[in-house]
């Protein structure tokens, strides 16, 4: 899928690592279908009181906290959210963060704001 | 496409003992002491063998004590905007006043999460529901915003949001242009929880006005004093069923 070549003229979005060594699934996996799982624990959740942890959005927000200038997770406001840096780069609108979170809420663990999870784009994206 | 099951029956058989176990301590044989509500497996769907519900004693509420109120904005991030006729209220306190004799009540007022919800056969997308223990929700991702649900519910239950918001709470996503109520603290219950309200009324108001728990368990504290204390319900003569109990009215 979508490699990052350091000296293309073309620019491709490089969201930041979450917390761990891996996600749920795959990457690649993940980026094609992360939606597919998210809208699925939707319904277990919302419908049937299903409230595992492996495909919560709560969890996605926890894991891919991105710490901001002050050293605290930044909201979906922020262009430095995790979704958002891939989000405005395809230009594909969600609409998740007009109810729910989009940062941990205070206590609850998240990635940590260390130097290898700082926000990776060069340069940023346009903003 | 995404349900896995890494379950074998047997283990989820086992789970299920143990579980069982763990919620009834025998003291001496043929005498089970039976806790409060345990905790569901997380992977677990709700079932109807469960009827979540609530009793309020009208006796023990206060003029004047809004702690259950407080308690349920801030549980889930109800904020007001100056504008008490639309504002968010998923619980309020009510007074009654007999016109003859002068004699005075006060009692809070909330989604009564019916057994037969008018808002669930009037909604036209299927986003209000009720889900198996009893606990009538609203999926806010399907809901457009009609607001017929607010027409058909009796008893007021229901907001509509025309705000946009920001700083939700986690555990309880809102959002503009959907309706919205009481939903039992529905994140607390899955967890072996109880309702902020309720736990506000016992904890820091210290009043016990509120008991919540399981109405179809004859061991449940709530049964026992549904069985026996004379209750009514609100506009029981509607045929709604509502999960709410109130004595003392």
């Amino acid at each position: 899928m979508v490699e990052a070549a350091e000296n293309s003229r073309v620019f491709v979005p490089s969201p930041p690592k979450g917390k761990g060594d891996k996600c749920v699934r795959d990457t690649d996996f993940m980026r094609a279908n992360h939606m597919n799982l998210l809208k699925h624990q939707r319904d277990e959740t919302m419908r049937k009181g299903i409230r595992t942890k492996q495909y919560s959005l709560k969890e996605c927000v926890a894991c891919h906290a991105v710490p901001g200038n002050d050293g605290q997770p930044v909201s979906y406001e922020d262009p430095k959210n995790f979704c958002r840096s891939c989000h405005d780069y395809v230009a594909v609108k969600l609409d998740c963060f007009e109810c729910h979170a989009s940062k941990p809420a205070k206590g609850q663990a998240h990635a940590l704001p260390n130097a290898d999870n700082a926000y990776r784009v060069s340069g940023g994206l346009p903003q | 496409m995404t349900k896995t099951d890494t379950q074998s029956p047997d283990r989820r058989r086992f789970l299920g003992n143990a579980a069982a176990l763990a919620a009834g301590i025998t003291i001496a044989p043929g005498v089970t002491l039976y806790g409060v509500a345990q905790a569901k497996p997380l992977d677990q769907p709700v079932s109807n063998s469960v009827r979540w519900g609530m009793l309020i004693d009208s006796n023990r509420c206060a003029d004047g004590c809004t702690d259950c109120v407080t308690a349920c904005n801030t549980e889930n991030g109800l904020q007001g905007h100056g504008r008490p006729a639309t504002d968010a209220q998923w619980i309020r306190k009510v007074n009654l006043r007999d016109p003859k004799t002068g004699a005075k009540k006060s009692l809070p007022v909330l989604c009564m999460h019916c057994s037969e919800p008018p808002c669930v056969d009037v909604c036209p997308t299927g986003a209000s529901f009720k889900r198996d223990d009893g606990i009538v929700l609203v999926d806010k991702h399907t809901c457009i915003g009609c607001r017929y649900c607010m027409m058909a519910c009796p008893y007021k239950a229901r907001s509509f949001v025309h705000e946009t918001l920001s700083e939700q709470t986690p555990q309880t996503p809102r959002g503009k242009g959907t309706v919205e109520s009481c939903t039992l603290c529905v994140h607390r219950v899955d967890a072996g929880g109880t309702p902020a309200c309720v736990e506000a009324c016992t904890e820091k108001a210290g009043r016990d006005a509120m008991v919540f728990g399981d109405l179809n368990d004859p061991a449940s504290e709530i049964s026992k004093k549904l069985a026996k204390h004379v209750t009514t319900r609100l506009r029981a003569d509607l045929g709604l069923e509502p999960g709410v109990h109130y004595s003392g009215i």
